[in-house]
């Protein structure tokens, strides 16, 4: 068995936490939906995104395990992102002040 | 640790199409909210949820296999294809349906309609279309994982082969969270 396979072995995440966290995204899908209906204007589009953001933390966190990774999966996720968040950054950036 | 690397890359290839997506939005904003007029929402809420679910039984099946518990783990992966079959069924009405109505890449009646709506329906069949690609190959490796449990080559001291089958099924499942506010829930 492999180091990592070793280390794994520790930690089990319990069915309980699982089903709560699926509860959990069940439940900001329907609030998506229901602030989709309201006439949020330009609003609508980053609530939709940061409510999309969470729920894909939480399944980053938990399904993924990311949570109970050693910091270097985290980090490396960490830098994964904020690489594509400057992408889309200037990208706009950009695109505004052609 | 590769397996991570390899999300990564499936990272950049949908994030550079939402980009895409983010810019062409930004300039015909109009009419991509009346192109998205189209598509069912009750269904992309549908099936946005059984993504979630999905993935929750794939979890939970990596959980089991630690316990040693095979039938049960088993049980959870042949829910997580289910589902996903489901899923897959579900796009296939969406789109048959909008093919029906004349709407689909190249088609007289999308080439007559304005730029942003033309725009729009090419982003959509082709991140939808690349994104159900993944889902099926999702299935095809829980698929084996299926087997491989079935005949003890992934057991309770080595399953790392699961948990990289439900990595990848948790990518697709998190991609399916942004694909479904952006093109289903324009207002």
């Amino acid at each position: 068995m492999t180091q990592h396979e070793e280390d794994h072995k520790q930690h089990r995440v319990p069915y309980g936490e699982y089903i709560l966290v699926w509860f959990g995204l069940l439940a900001l899908t329907c609030l998506t939906v229901a602030l989709a209906g309201i006439e949020l204007g330009r609003w609508v589009i980053i609530t939709a995104l940061i409510i999309a953001s969470v729920k894909s933390l939480l399944v980053l966190n938990v399904f993924m395990h990311l949570k109970y990774e050693d910091r270097m999966f985290r980090i490396f996720a960490l830098v994964a992102l904020v690489t594509f968040i400057i992408f889309i950054s200037l990208t706009f950036f950009d695109y505004a002040f052609h | 640790m590769g397996l991570w690397l390899f999300l990564f890359s499936e990272l950049i290839l949908f994030g550079g199409m939402f980009i895409i997506y983010a810019v062409y939005r930004f300039m015909h904003a109009g009419e991509f909210r009346l192109a998205a007029a189209e598509l069912d929402p009750f269904i992309g809420t549908i099936n946005t949820m059984i993504l979630l679910t999905s993935s929750l039984t794939v979890a939970m099946s990596i959980t089991a296999i630690q316990q040693g518990r095979k039938y049960l783990s088993m049980v959870l992966v042949s829910s997580t294809l289910v589902l996903g079959l489901v899923f897959l069924v579900n796009k296939y009405f969406e789109w048959s349906h909008k093919i029906s109505i004349g709407i689909y890449p190249q088609s007289p009646e999308l080439m007559n309609k304005p730029q942003g709506e033309i725009l729009y329906f090419g982003l959509y069949y082709v991140m939808t279309g690349l994104h159900a690609i993944h889902v099926i190959i999702g299935m095809a490796v829980l698929g084996f994982m299926l087997v491989f449990i079935a005949k003890g080559s992934v057991n309770r001291e080595s399953f790392v082969k699961l948990e990289a089958g439900a990595l990848y099924w948790h990518l697709v499942d998190i991609i399916w969270i942004f694909l479904f506010p952006l093109f289903y829930l324009i207002h």
